[in-house]
């Protein structure tokens, strides 16, 4: 019961914490992913190696 | 009690870790995603010609736009219409994707705008895009 008092608070920090972090939008991911789609579309990976930049 | 907490650290390191893995990337590569990016690609060979001349423009919410159309011949102009029209369906289509795919509908807009930065960011010389409301040549 004792142990409960303990970790019981704790997990329940554990879990908030683990949906804060993935409500936030992943901007420099986003980003990356966006730079790849272009590359793609646009074709141009060769010529634009400042693409990289968000790695 | 000691390997209560060590239980305890273990398994937030564990959730820590998972989250870090989870956060590293965005999910580009389902299958509808890469129909869409083909459709693109491919209409991408005739729409090039348009954004040189400056016809279509590259809009600042991700989509492009009829910018001038006196510099496509009359006949063209239908055809350079449908090709805005399709690309940006497309392009809507592809936001909500790559929304969907990572599991996060409501991150659409924000795909969107990091989108729309990017294709500006990285229009070629004589492109024209569009910031603060008004058409700007790169």
């Amino acid at each position: 019961m004792r142990k409960n008092l303990i970790v019981v608070p704790l997990a329940a920090l554990a879990l908030s914490a683990c949906v804060t972090i993935n409500i936030y939008f992943p901007a420099a991911a986003a980003e990356k992913a966006a730079d790849k789609i272009i590359d793609e579309v646009w074709q141009t990976q060769q010529d634009k190696p400042a693409a990289k930049e968000a790695k | 009690m000691k390997a209560m907490i060590k239980f305890f650290v273990a398994i937030v390191a564990l959730i820590i870790a998972l989250n870090a893995s989870a956060a590293a990337d965005l999910e580009v590569n389902t299958p509808g995603i890469n129909t869409i990016k083909q459709s693109m690609q491919a209409r991408h060979a005739q729409l090039a010609a348009h954004y040189g001349s400056g016809a279509v423009g590259i809009t600042a919410d991700g989509m492009i736009a009829l910018r001038d159309a006196g510099v496509v011949p009359l006949p063209q102009r239908q055809a350079v219409n449908a090709l805005v029209a399709a690309e940006n369906n497309d392009r809507n289509a592809l936001y909500a994707e790559i929304a969907n795919a990572n599991g996060h509908p409501e991150w659409q807009a924000e795909i969107r705008s990091t989108f729309a930065q990017r294709w500006v960011e990285r229009a070629q010389p004589g492109w024209w895009v569009q910031s603060g409301g008004a058409w700007k040549q790169k």
